[in-house]
């Protein structure tokens, strides 16, 4: 699909400029509402200790009397619980915005980080060609053969717990789609007359790189890199729901959901089900809005 | 042909190296084999014993040669937990864990071709698009937690379906099956569905642009110019060539389905090789954390294997198109 992807990307005559693909963007309503929610859910994040009633994680904020308590109740200190509380008397509301927290940075971070790594060994893949090219598309095809919950279950059991393990594994196991993109879009754009241009001008290599092709390659880049994020998001919330990611000390969404679990068998379903439906809300919006950049951004893939 | 398969043989066993180094070294080099092998209360004399076993005074090399030709002959170690053969013990769950994920296969075979048929033939009416809705959120939707709220609806509040275990069995051929009863089939409807979900999506995906595509073809015109009736139509002429990508994906999948089955079987207390994986991971039982994901890998390869010969004996310009790349 990417070199399908990268072949629609150049075709294109110009990229567009910021505000005619932001105009395009915002003319299907569903991707608004999506990009809307998006950075609300950034913001949420962002502020989480301006916006929750209470620092989950400060002991003295929590008190067990609290315990399990329904949606809508009210602590002994009178402060409200909008979504209930858990086991430990823990405000839901404020876990949530704080487990979002968690997630978002897991999952940007690993984003960027896979495609800062990807982009490069693709451009390298390109750039080379020969040899190296089919080495790095070879170990690209059996990178993407393998199941990521199976590469990221190997790596999470031999490196252990830890939020700089989750990263790496999130890495390991995204670097390729990023690689596979970057190369198809690299090779197009490669046999182009600007690119013959340039390098009439004998400019270096490094300046070939870095300030004409990556350019070309960013639209391909952001919207793998936005459904990338989402993926991520999910597979660490699904690692740490197997108690396999992040530290109990700082819990994501996935970690809250796990540790509702058990609650929920007796009843207590708000102790999983928002923090879920948080999830849920987060993963849509990114996907749906990397959708409709892949859309907007190669006007032939539109069906 | 014979080129083709070679060539797909020696990927596969450099995929198998690759993945045993990875295991290797994770086990040696990053961790401390002795620990990883021996139990905690394993004295001075049996740590020497383990030592010697493996051959962690020899070069790693050497090291390697002997953990490949211990695992080739199944001797990965004794699981701590249950004190037997660890690779005997994951065989013994396998079963569990292949009736879930074929269950799950063919339930979105059963639901995904239909509604992405539909889909396909309707692709502006409102039914269609619900459908194409519904199958971008299941794309988003972390599968575990639609596996809670399912246990919370169908189990919890409507007391319908069992929450977790595998139910009443049936002894078939030496091994317990759960999809004999009719109490083991509704133990292993919600994990199935759970499981499922994600393929059903991508199979409706696949049916709707599969039918795209085959509607405007000559011969589905030239049937409909013959007056064959429109039922016939859909079900021979086109459900045939749609289905072709369709079992593809789903068999490249099977490994997949089978790597993601840990966690429905963690959520379903499903006794398959999955919820043993964790288990093991929980208390630290290496030896069967190990025998596991060689395993796995294994299984998975040799599936991928076999659907790109199965495929490429079904369809020849894969193996074209395979040698020109």
């Amino acid at each position: 699909m990417s070199v399908a992807t990268a072949r629609d990307a150049a075709a294109k005559p110009e990229p567009g400029t910021l505000r005619r693909v932001a105009r395009e963007y915002l003319r299907s309503p569903g991707a608004t509402i999506a990009l809307v929610v998006l950075v609300l859910v950034v913001l949420a994040a962002t502020a989480a200790p301006l916006l929750s009633p209470q620092d989950p994680y400060d002991l003295r904020q929590v008190d067990v009397m609290d315990n399990l308590q329904p949606p809508g109740s009210r602590s002994w200190g009178g402060m409200l619980f909008l979504l209930g509380t858990d086991g430990q008397g823990r405000d839901i509301y404020s876990a949530i915005l704080y487990g979002l927290r968690t997630s978002l940075v897991v999952g940007v971070l690993s984003g960027v980080l896979a495609l800062a790594f990807g982009t490069l060994i693709g451009l390298v893949a390109a750039s080379r060609g020969g040899f190296a090219d089919t080495l790095i598309m070879r170990l690209v095809d059996l990178q993407l053969s393998l199941p990521p919950i199976l590469v990221a279950l190997i790596l999470l059991v031999l490196l252990g717990n830890g939020t700089d393990k989750i990263i790496l594994a999130l890495v390991v196991v995204q670097w390729a789609f990023f690689a596979r993109t970057v190369r198809g879009v690299a090779m197009v754009e490669n046999a182009r007359d600007y690119m013959d241009a340039a390098r009439g001008l004998k400019l270096s290599p490094l300046r070939l790189l870095f300030s004409h092709l990556l350019p070309n390659c960013m639209p391909v880049l952001i919207v793998v890199g936005t459904v990338q994020v989402a993926s991520a998001i999910s597979l660490e919330a699904t690692l740490s729901f197997l108690g396999l990611g992040l530290p109990p000390t700082e819990p994501s969404l996935g970690l809250l959901i796990a540790n509702g679990f058990r609650y929920m068998m007796s009843g207590n379903w708000w102790v999983s089900v928002f923090p879920g439906l948080a999830l849920l809300v987060t993963i849509m919006a990114f996907n749906v809005v990397g959708d409709r950049l892949r859309d907007v951004l190669n006007p032939r893939l539109q069906p | 042909m014979s080129v083709f398969i070679l060539r797909r043989l020696l990927e596969s066993g450099f995929v198998l190296v690759a993945m045993s180094l990875l295991v290797f070294f994770g086990v040696t080099v990053i961790g401390d084999p002795v620990r990883i092998f021996a139990a905690q209360e394993c004295d001075q004399r049996c740590v020497a014993a383990i030592r010697e076993q493996f051959g962690l005074d020899r070069p790693v090399w050497e090291q390697y040669a002997v953990f490949v030709g211990n695992a080739l002959s199944g001797n990965l170690g004794k699981s701590f937990q249950f004190g037997l053969p660890a690779l005997g013990v994951i065989l013994g769950r396998a079963p569990a864990t292949l009736e879930l994920a074929t269950a799950a296969v063919l339930l979105s075979v059963l639901v995904g071709v239909p509604l992405g048929m539909w889909a396909g033939l309707k692709p502006d009416a409102l039914s269609s698009r619900a459908v194409m809705t519904l199958s971008t959120v299941a794309f988003s939707v972390p599968t575990f937690w639609i596996g809670l709220i399912l246990i919370m609806v169908f189990a919890l509040w409507l007391g319908w379906l069992p929450v977790v275990g595998r139910g009443q069995t049936v002894m078939v051929l030496g091994i317990e099956w759960s999809f004999l009863t009719l109490n083991g089939l509704k133990h292993l409807l919600l994990p199935a569905v759970t499981l499922s979900l994600f393929n059903i999506a991508l199979v409706i995906r696949l049916t709707r642009a599969g039918m795209r595509e085959v509607l405007f073809t000559d011969y589905v015109k030239f049937a409909r110019a013959k007056g064959v009736h429109p039922l016939r139509i859909l079900l021979t002429h086109v459900l045939k060539n749609i289905m072709i990508p369709v079992v593809t994906v789903l068999g490249l999948e099977f490994g997949g389905t089978v790597a993601f089955a840990v966690v429905t079987e963690t959520i379903f207390s499903w006794p398959g090789m999955g919820k043993l994986l964790i288990d093991a991971i929980e208390v630290l039982d290496r030896p069967l954390i190990v025998a596991y994901l060689l395993l796995v890998v294994l299984l998975f390869v040799s599936v991928n294997l076999l659907v790109d010969i199965l495929y490429s004996v079904l369809d020849p310009r894969v193996r074209l198109g395979g040698r020109s790349r």
